[in-house]
């Protein structure tokens, strides 16, 4: 692990804060432990503090601010402390680095808390600089570019702007042995999942989210992978009403069985 | 109020329509990017375009007043008006005072905005819209459900049958050149017997005192050669400042909108024809009020592409109408409620804030932040109703409570998969009309942890 180093210019490796969504810790723990271990194996020093809950995102997404600043200022309190915060999820990071400003703007260690909370794949890309993923994963498997990692993070060149392409995502999942991914006819269209927006726009949201897996259908995917388990969770469920053959799967969980370096 | 989920409703239930107007509005975002792809500074002119809009609107006035006076040193004459009932009155008066009773128009999305064609209908003008989406709502009475694409809500038969009973085409006929063929000889009956012409203005050009007009289908020029009186009505932010800003705007609109290189007809009017006159009429109509709002003044430098429209994944599915207001989509949804927030408080949320707009936009509008931004403005103005509200102040209360949110988590796992399928899935449940909720797993993450070995 060289590229890794603690900011403070001493030699120990860099203290990470796990941060898994209210919604991944409830539901999903499988996706919370496969993020942890890939983590781990890459001899990582993570620590999960016990008091974080949620980033705050279905209050500020419902446009409800003053209920959306104590946990903000939770999330500081608890992760503020770390060399590096990690989420499996594009959207929660979206929320700190580009939503916490009009809370935290001003706090001493805002800045680092901004600039140091990434998204898992990115993280392993850029900061952990992992170059090689050795493993198996004979599947077909659709990768489904959750909005506010592509387009916030810019996980990916969504497909919209022109500049030269490039997609960590599949930089990571497209160098296991076996793995065939597909191609959509729609690279990065949304799910239609949106937070509070899959219930007060049912109707259209669950249109979008059938149109989705109508392609990745077409494509020939087995799994659709993804990054963000709230989109997977959307579209879980509307195969899972219609009985498809289909599954979803976090980027993490296909990671967790591949050695990476 | 009655929102947008409501208003979409009926045309989200029409599952092959549905799929029809997604698919015929993918396909020209799709050429739109074979357009932008094949401009290797595509990026470096959406940065120049915004650059310039927000530089503009940083001096409208200055850039107003110096259009002004060169258009008047042009012989054009221009009219200030503070609102939609001032625009209407005075394109009514340049037309009544010379005893004008036949008007054709191009396509003018400020004329919608403003209720231009009633008020002058009430008042004994004939008004014919001369583009082709245009003219085609117009006979149905209906608006625009698209402000670059009027009409792309209907299929080649509804226009079959409008034209049958409105054009006297024959009976079933729907072929697309046969239609529009008897839509061109119909409207060149108009154009000859026309007493005005009334155009938008794409970009007016402070420097010159001239303004440029975009068409596809040359109505404009139509409209414009023929009678002798050109009456062009433009909202204030359609300035810009230089002629050679045109070179950015020009490569950016037609290729954002249509995915063309270029308009087939760009004209550039900059005076009255020999003997004829030449009208501005430059209207703010809540303008000034969106250009004080530091969130929100982004939203003036909008060019009128569509392009937000098109990738849309809710537009596309939810159809022009269900947004209620002369422009739609996604930069609608921030215009409409800037004029009126209670009337479209729905709005900013039939949005997946998935961002596409944002990045499609040729002037960069942050537009999906600036919906987000807006839900704020709801609450605080309580156009949220009270029990969303109510509910968001008790999640947030034990999501800032670890206890709490312990407690809570465990509860959901326990409960749920034990309660009896027709009360998970009752009608309190929107999430499971259609989509199964997560099974409930016996241990959250935090519990699981414990047994990690490190």
């Amino acid at each position: 692990m060289p590229a890794l180093a603690a900011e403070d210019g001493k030699n120990s490796m860099p203290k990470v804060g796990l941060f898994i969504p209210c919604y991944v810790d409830q539901l999903y723990p499988q996706v919370g432990l496969a993020t942890l271990r890939v983590l781990r194996r890459l001899g990582i020093d993570v620590d999960f503090p016990e008091q974080q809950t949620c980033c705050g995102q279905p209050m500020a997404n419902s446009g409800c601010a003053e209920y959306t600043r104590p946990l903000a200022e939770r999330f500081l309190k608890i992760f503020g402390k770390y060399d590096h915060v990690v989420a499996p999820s594009g959207s929660c990071v979206s929320m700190v680095r580009n939503h916490y400003a009009q809370w935290l703007e001003g706090r001493p260690a805002f800045d680092h808390l901004r600039t140091t909370t990434f998204e898992l794949c990115e993280y392993l890309v850029d900061i952990a600089r992992v170059v090689k993923v050795d493993g198996d994963f004979p599947s077909k498997v659709g990768l489904h570019m959750s909005c506010h990692g592509l387009r916030e993070l810019r996980l990916g060149r969504s497909s919209e702007v022109m500049v030269k392409p490039f997609n960590k995502v599949r930089f990571l999942l497209g160098q296991l042995r076996g793995i065939q991914l597909v191609e959509l006819t729609r690279s990065d269209e949304c799910c239609g999942f949106g937070g509070t927006f899959a219930v007060n726009e049912e109707a259209v949201s669950c249109l979008m989210g059938r149109d989705r897996i109508a392609d990745h259908e077409k494509a020939g995917a087995e799994i659709i992978a993804g990054f963000d388990t709230s989109c997977l969770m959307h579209l879980e469920g509307l195969i899972r009403r219609e009985k498809k053959p289909l599954r979803v799967m976090h980027v993490a969980e296909i990671l967790e069985g591949a050695k990476l370096s | 109020m009655t929102g947008h989920a409501e208003k979409a409703a009926p045309f989200v239930a029409d599952d092959a329509r549905v799929h029809w107007h997604d698919q015929a509005l993918w396909f020209v975002r799709l050429k739109r990017d074979r357009q932008a792809e094949s401009i290797p500074e595509w990026e470096a002119l959406r940065d120049a375009a915004a650059a310039i809009k927000a530089h503009t609107l940083s001096r409208i006035a200055d850039y107003l007043e110096e259009f002004e006076r060169n258009a008047k040193t042009n012989g054009i004459q221009v009219h200030w008006t503070r609102d939609g009932a001032e625009h209407n009155d005075i394109v009514h008066r340049i037309l009544a005072d010379r005893g004008l009773t036949r008007l054709v128009k191009s396509k003018s999305m400020l004329t919608e905005e403003c209720h231009l064609n009633p008020y002058l209908e009430a008042r004994g003008i004939e008004v014919t819209d001369t583009d082709l989406g245009e003219r085609i709502v117009q006979l149905r009475h209906e608006p625009p459900s698209h402000i670059v694409l009027p009409a792309i809500h209907l299929k080649k038969e509804d226009i079959g049958d409008l034209f049958h009973k409105e054009l006297g085409t024959a009976e079933g006929a729907s072929d697309p050149k046969y239609l529009t063929e008897a839509a061109r000889s119909h409207l060149r009956q108009k154009f000859m017997a026309a007493q005005a012409g009334l155009t938008g203005v794409n970009f007016a050009i402070a420097e010159t005192g001239g303004f440029v007009v975009c068409t596809n289908e040359g109505n404009a020029d139509m409209g414009t050669s023929l009678p002798p009186v050109h009456i062009a009505c433009m909202g204030f932010e359609k300035i810009v400042p230089r002629t050679k800003d045109l070179a950015i705007f020009l490569r950016l609109l037609a290729r954002s909108a249509t995915g063309q290189p270029v308009t087939t007809y760009t004209t550039h009017f900059h005076g009255p024809m020999r003997g004829g006159e030449l009208h501005v009429v430059i209207v703010d109509n809540g303008r000034s009020a969106i250009l004080g709002h530091e969130t929100f003044r982004r939203s003036l430098s909008c060019i009128r592409c569509g392009a937000c429209m098109n990738t849309c994944p809710v537009f596309r599915r939810s159809g022009g109408y269900s947004y209620g207001y002369t422009v739609p989509g996604p930069i609608g949804s921030l215009l409409a409620p800037l004029r009126d927030s209670h009337k479209f408080g729905s709005l900013p949320f039939a949005s997946s804030l998935c961002g596409s707009c944002s990045d499609v936009c040729p002037v960069k509008i942050d537009l999906h932040h600036e919906l987000y931004a807006f839900r704020q403005e709801l609450v605080r103005e309580k156009v949220v109703p009270l029990y969303k509200r109510f509910a968001m102040a008790v999640l947030s209360f034990i999501l800032a409570r670890p206890w709490a949110y312990r407690v809570a988590g465990s509860l959901m796992r326990g409960i749920m998969p034990r309660l009896p399928r027709v009360v998970v899935y009752g009608r309190w449940n929107p999430w499971g009309r259609q989509r199964e909720l997560p099974s409930m797993p016996g241990e959250s993450f935090r519990d699981l942890i414990k047994k990690e070995s490190k």
